[in-house]
């Protein structure tokens, strides 16, 4: 039995130019100590989707319209709040992608990190205190005894993001979610953090799902992924089949836009267009008026994600029909 | 093609830091950009590159005059920019002209389009005022903007319209040399093709001289013609874009490199990663010697004792390393 279970799960925010339809029938699961990259441009739901699982959604707007998120045997979407409580920063736990605001910087860090302990776990202060220095020097501090006082603005960026880990690693979950940990850090600093996070996951034998846009962050660090579209999953592999083998268009235009996949000073690809308004009713396929090969069948009639073999699946309907889409 | 449009010569761009209201005390220099020896050829792009706080967005504002300089020379086509009065200046930056990063900051959100565009050729007289309806359709066609959205207002565009729009208003006055701070650095993977191949096309076709900023590694690398690389105010590389970024000489620009994640599952996973220790130093009180040593793998004694210049290394190289022969 997968670790975490989402199925059809579809989140819309009712604002007051309309309906946008964040994330709309989305399914995927994660097993034990799996590691799953959910990648998409910005707009594409891969933050709602997990934010929903976390049951960080603000409602209203926001709304889980359907679905459902089996973790071990229990329903976040539909559980009591009592039951969520008990799951959620213990069993499943989250960093996000700023580390300056998602602190308090009211709270010194000692504070912070005990926080989860205190609250999941029967546990005095002192005892507390004691698995957040661990902790601390776990992920890399230096000097931990004394920082572990010092308030969030005394840290750099990365130091906060490691702050951050601490904090969301010291109830030891079975799934940590990480969206975006590394975007606003610098590339030395992001080789850090995926490095530590790698270690961690090693250590603590944990899932972990890690959203992001950088394809060279999903290849080093990840056994499968999934591109989002406009609210739905368009392809889902292992990772070296997804970069060897991308059968979604999109994955492919995806691909072919990265200058670094990409020989230098030759055109990039561009994919024409914008990505679409998700406040309006998309008829058939999200991605068929910006894909090269998209024919009237793309738009009349809605795509499924359905399997291509055992690890990979996409939605686009004309792989599906066992076509070969040649460049032209 | 080698002539020389843009000479630096030992440019200097320091920042005091005062504590007090009333009776300010100087407590300390940030020394930003400290002795920059760099020349420009007509025509070429030269990469930028860093991670935050070396300096490589105040060197390019140095450049424009938006930052005063404390010391060396910014000379464009003879006349030394560091000295000029202020009209010698707004004569200068006709050849001079900059593209920000943020296209949802640096564009006013009450101008139109039209206004934003038209300013430039106003204020330098460049245009009759009956010819600047058309010349601002042309320059929104150059871009690729169609000219019936000329009196939209920024909020109206995404991201990379936006980002159009900023580097119309770069070009308006047909200058020679653009400065790019990041311009594709707050854009999707999508919309950033869009903008490198639309910088790269109008590099060619106006013969301009770009100076183009960025921390992605593989982003300059697919643009430049030459990259120069900073840490901590001084340029510690500088070279062709493909040797500097496949055969990195300076230990920094080593691991710099090596920190970039790869998209290719087969070899990120193997290869050999130089994982850096700490952050940058901070740039108020820089180490002795070399500022990189601390962090260094090769760092020796004679490291500490004073800051290397940047020598010739082959033909077309310039590195700043005393211990450059040892080096394996």
């Amino acid at each position: 039995m997968p670790l975490l279970n989402v199925q059809d799960l579809r989140t819309h925010f009712h604002t007051r130019n309309g309906v946008y339809r964040a994330v709309d029938g989305v399914s995927f699961s994660v097993e034990r100590g799996e590691t799953l990259g959910i990648v998409g441009e910005s707009g594409s739901g891969k933050s709602v989707t997990c934010y929903s699982i976390m049951g960080l959604i603000p409602q209203p707007p926001g709304r889980i319209v359907s679905g459902t998120a089996f973790f071990d045997g229990i329903d976040l979407l539909h559980c009591s709040p009592r039951q969520a409580r008990s799951i959620r920063g213990k069993r499943v736990s989250m960093i996000f992608q700023d580390p300056m605001t998602s602190l308090n910087p009211f709270l010194r860090v000692s504070e912070q990190i005990i926080e989860p302990l205190l609250i999941h776990e029967n546990i005095s202060r002192r005892d507390a205190l004691a698995r957040a220095l661990t902790m601390l020097e776990a992920v890399g501090i230096n000097d931990a005894a004394k920082r572990i006082h010092y308030y969030p603005h005394e840290f750099s960026g990365g130091m906060r993001q490691r702050v951050m880990i601490a904090m969301a690693l010291i109830t030891k979950p079975e799934l940590l979610i990480a969206d975006e940990p590394t975007t606003a850090l610098d590339v030395t600093v992001q080789a850090q953090i995926l490095e530590l996070i790698g270690k961690m996951q090693r250590e603590l034998g944990m899932a972990v799902i890690f959203i992001t846009h950088d394809l060279g962050v999903v290849s080093g660090l990840c056994d499968r992924v999934q591109v989002m579209y406009a609210g739905r999953i368009v392809e889902t592999a292992d990772t070296r089949t997804l970069f060897k083998d991308p059968r979604h268009p999109y994955t492919r235009a995806l691909q072919r836009s990265i200058p670094a996949l990409q020989s230098k000073g030759a055109e990039l690809y561009t994919i024409p267009g914008l990505p679409p308004d998700v406040s309006k009713n998309i008829p058939g396929c999200a991605f068929a008026p910006r894909c090269e090969f998209a024919t009237d069948r793309c738009t009349a009639a809605n795509p499924e994600l359905l399997e291509l073999d055992a690890t990979h699946a996409q939605a686009c309907l004309r792989v599906q029909a066992g076509e070969t889409l040649a460049r032209t | 093609m080698s002539d020389s449009i843009l000479q630096l010569t030992d440019v200097k761009t320091h920042f005091p830091i005062t504590r007090g209201f009333l009776v300010k005390r100087h407590i300390g220099t940030v020394k930003a950009v400290d002795g920059v020896n760099l020349t420009v050829r007509r025509g070429e792009v030269l990469g930028l590159v860093g991670e935050s706080g070396c300096g490589k967005s105040t060197l390019a504002r140095t450049i424009l005059q938006l930052v005063p300089t404390t010391g060396g020379t910014v000379v464009l086509n003879g006349r030394n920019l560091a000295t000029s009065s202020d009209r010698e200046l707004l004569a200068a930056r006709r050849d001079l002209q900059m593209v920000f990063q943020d296209p949802y900051a640096s564009l006013n959100p009450r101008m139109t389009v039209f206004a934003t565009l038209a300013e430039p050729l106003l204020v330098h007289r460049v245009c009759a005022p009956e010819d600047v309806a058309a010349r601002v359709a042309e320059l929104m066609r150059l871009v690729g903007l169609a000219p019936r959205f000329m009196q939209k207002y920024p909020h109206e565009f995404s991201g990379g319209q936006r980002q159009r729009i900023a580097i119309a208003r770069a070009l308006a006055l047909e200058p020679k040399v653009i400065v790019a701070d990041e311009p594709v650095s707050a854009l999707d993977v999508s919309i950033q093709a869009q903008i490198l191949n639309l910088l790269a096309q109008l590099t060619k076709k106006m013969n301009l001289t770009l100076i183009f900023i960025a921390h992605d590694l593989s982003v300059v690398k697919h643009i430049s013609d030459r990259v120069a690389v900073m840490y901590l105010g001084k340029i510690v590389e500088l070279g062709l874009a493909a040797d500097v970024i496949e055969r990195p000489r300076h230990p920094y620009t080593r691991a710099l490199v090596s920190a970039i994640p790869t998209p290719n599952p087969d070899t990120e996973r193997t290869r050999q990663r130089i994982v850096l220790a700490g952050d940058p130093p901070s740039p108020i009180n820089p180490p002795a010697g070399c500022a990189f040593h601390p962090r260094c793998a090769y760092a020796q004694a004679q490291c500490k004792l004073a800051a290397p210049a940047l020598v010739a290394d082959g033909p077309t190289r310039e590195v700043a390393c005393v211990r450059l022969a040892d080096l394996p």
